[in-house]
């Protein structure tokens, strides 16, 4: 054991490292947002009155929640070029999380829709908004409040997940520690501040879901 | 006693005839007709799973029906003709058809997210096209007329029961609505916060709205209806003048249901 | 078509031979990681406060950092403390590391949901702490164990593939060298994909037809 703690290298590139943190924040993001639309259209579909589509969602589901999330993003990345679709790592990425996240998402926005009392369409058609109206303005806003917990734990997910952008070069917080590592050898030191700038990123943004969550407190 | 028996210049507000409603198997409604006319109140009563509720849902097209006619000031609701067959109407006719006709449920069914004025603002807004002020101004005169004019701002969870469903009622009403379906509005109520939508409930009916209502409530349904309507197994098995259903009913379930109710 | 399907033929014994290792992967991470995550969950359950504490740490260390972080901390970091680690060795720690974790916060989960009433009465049979914890509690988790258990067991299946990431040939980096023989790129990505898929699906049929199984008792 004749290794002795040195932060120093890590300190000077702390910028590279935070940097690569907030790199993997805005893939995160990116994701969610194009996942929740995914995750809506499939998670009205699931539940939707036509049977095609249902079966279209829960393939969609099976297939992807099933298939390594790094075999994706390679496949993306590798082999979408050989059918004339180039795209850059960073977009590139963001295609393969933003798949995999939606099928996630489904199941979520699958679940939201059910937990809604069926009473509150009733409602809405009552007081007579179109089948489109109940679900902008009554079952919508129910379900987004009912998911909100899972949203955020998904997103969480989907932050660590930036970290196989890693394996395609793309510039984030696992890719500038392994640099660190593999530059300057102090490899403890780069594992454990990456390690911790994970930890402390999830932390925060599961305090500022549960503040989230206070502010809009559940029906 | 008004329209029941003021000559036929008044066509009947809504009309029910032949309906017929299944679910998978078993027949609930078996060939109802019913009339109502403006300004009327009519109560239905009957042990449950005499299709009572069903009758109202039918009316408000929140269940399909497989035979028969529900005609609303003069329209033909839910389905049109095709020469031998019947067809559902779209989504955005049976949204229109609706919004003529009002709903209070009993579980209430308020938008948990929005506040007591904006459950009565939605239908105004969306469906009748109002500006966001107007609309207030509706729903504060609305929320007004139910008693709850301060709790405008409050959410339905913090509201108590009595008070929830007085806002469900002043949300249909707001909607100015031909007819008002009232589904046992007080059956999901404590006892002691009953007496407070009833009363909401008279006050409508002594102003002349039109209210076709299902309910428990005995001596509500024969202190406020023009007629009463006995259901029993899918079908009217006697109606009339609260004097005479209450006073001397015919038909032998009916006596037997009413001595079940212990005049509540 | 021809060419990807003799290509595929050709390299069938390479293919077998990366899934045999990423089965191996998984269910050594599954198993280690079933034993260390039961000793967790007891221990944030029934732990006294330095135990809990230690479990807790744990638990949201290896929960809030990437298993690819793990993955690699686990490749390089052992060798400059001294320790030799074969690439294959260090990522079945990552991975049970990770996978202890998990099934650390169900089992606490699931024994958290057993009425309190449950182990009074088995202590007031005279059981001892192990007695109850085996013979009453662990036994009523397991129904709502299974079915995150089952779960994790699929997320450690295609948690394996990052360790083609440090070299270890598995079916992931197996096909990337295939691959890099033939430049099918999409073929056998697909191909690694559909198999993936399929071990998933019969973790999955395999789990339900247990949780049948365990529900019927």
């Amino acid at each position: 054991m004749g290794y002795t703690l040195n932060f120093a290298v890590v300190w000077t590139n702390l910028p590279r490292l935070l940097g690569g943190l907030l790199l993997g924040l805005e893939l995160a993001v990116a994701s969610l947002a194009i996942g929740t639309l995914i995750g809506v259209a499939g998670g009205f579909l699931s539940v939707g009155p036509s049977r095609a589509g249902r079966l279209l969602a829960s393939f969609y589901v099976a297939v992807v929640r099933n298939t390594p999330i790094l075999v994706i993003v390679l496949m993306l990345y590798f082999a979408l070029p050989d059918l004339g679709v180039r795209l850059d790592k960073e977009p590139s990425f963001v295609t393969a999380l933003s798949l995999y996240a939606g099928a996630y998402l489904t199941e979520v926005f699958r679940a939201g829709l059910v937990s809604v009392p069926p009473g509150l369409s009733e409602a809405g058609k009552a007081i007579g908004l179109t089948r489109l109206g109940i679900a902008v303005h009554v079952v919508g806003p129910v379900m987004l409040r009912n998911v909100l917990p899972a949203l955020g734990s998904t997103f969480i997910s989907l932050f660590k997940d930036t970290s196989i952008a890693a394996a395609i070069a793309v510039p984030e917080l696992t890719f500038q520690a392994r640099r660190i590592n593999v530059e300057s050898f102090r490899v403890v030191e780069a594992w454990t501040v990456a390690s911790a700038l994970y930890i402390a990123t999830c932390f925060a943004i599961a305090a500022a879901l549960r503040g989230l969550e206070r502010r809009f407190p559940k029906f | 006693m008004p329209s029941a028996d003021t000559p036929a210049a008044a066509r009947p507000l809504l009309r029910i005839q032949g309906l017929h409603k299944r679910f998978g198997a078993t027949e609930i409604l078996k060939g109802v007709d019913l009339d109502v006319h403006r300004g009327e109140v009519v109560s239905i009563i009957g042990s449950s799973g005499s299709g009572k509720t069903t009758l109202l849902r039918c009316v408000n097209l929140l269940e399909e029906f497989e035979g028969g006619e529900v005609v609303l000031d003069g329209e033909a609701v839910g389905y049109r003709r095709s020469g031998d067959k019947r067809i559902r109407l779209k989504d955005r006719e049976l949204a229109r058809q609706r919004a003529m006709t009002g709903m209070v449920f009993q579980s209430f069914n308020l938008f948990p997210h929005l506040s007591a004025a904006g459950n009565v603002m939605l239908g105004l807004r969306k469906v009748r096209g109002m500006g966001r002020a107007e609309a207030r101004a509706v729903a504060e005169r609305w929320l007004g007329r139910v008693g709850l004019a301060e709790r405008a701002d409050h959410a339905p969870s913090q509201l108590s029961g009595g008070q929830q469903q007085r806002v469900a009622i002043a949300r249909a009403l707001a909607m100015e609505p031909k007819l008002v379906l009232l589904d046992e509005i007080t059956s999901a109520l404590d006892p002691e916060l009953v007496g407070e939508v009833l009363a909401t409930v008279k006050a409508l009916a002594v102003e002349g709205a039109t209210l076709l209502l299902v309910t428990h409530e005995m001596r509500f349904a024969r202190d406020v209806s023009n007629t009463v309507v006995f259901m029993e197994k899918g079908l009217v098995a006697e109606q009339g003048p609260p004097k005479a259903v209450f006073g001397a009913p015919k038909h032998p379930r009916l006596v037997e249901f009413l001595r079940g109710t212990r005049d509540r | 078509m021809d060419e990807f399907l003799t290509e595929a033929w050709d390299a069938r014994d390479v293919i077998v031979g990366g899934l045999l290792q990423t089965l191996s992967i998984s269910a050594l991470s599954i198993l280690l990681g079933t034993a260390l995550g039961t000793a967790v969950g007891v221990g944030l359950v029934y732990g006294g406060l330095p135990l809990r504490l230690v479990a807790r740490a744990y638990a949201d260390v290896m929960r809030g950092t990437p298993v690819l972080v793990l993955v690699l901390a686990a490749f390089y970091m052992p060798s400059v403390l001294g320790l030799h680690l074969q690439p294959f060795s260090a990522g079945v720690l990552a991975l049970t590391l990770f996978c202890g974790a998990h099934i650390g916060e169900i089992v606490r989960g699931a024994l958290q949901a057993i009425p309190r009433g449950q182990s009074e009465a088995a202590k007031a049979v005279g059981l001892t702490f192990y007695g109850v914890l085996l013979h009453v509690l662990l036994p009523q988790a397991l129904r709502s164990l299974l079915p995150p258990w089952i779960n994790t067991c699929v997320e450690m299946v295609k948690a394996s593939t990052l360790l083609s990431v440090i070299g270890v040939g598995e079916l992931l980096l197996r096909t990337q060298e295939i691959i890099g023989r033939n430049f099918l790129t999409l073929q056998f990505y697909l191909l690694a994909g559909a198999v993936y898929l399929v071990v998933n699906f019969a973790i999955e049929r395999a789990g339900k037809a247990l949780e049948r199984r365990v529900a019927f008792r």
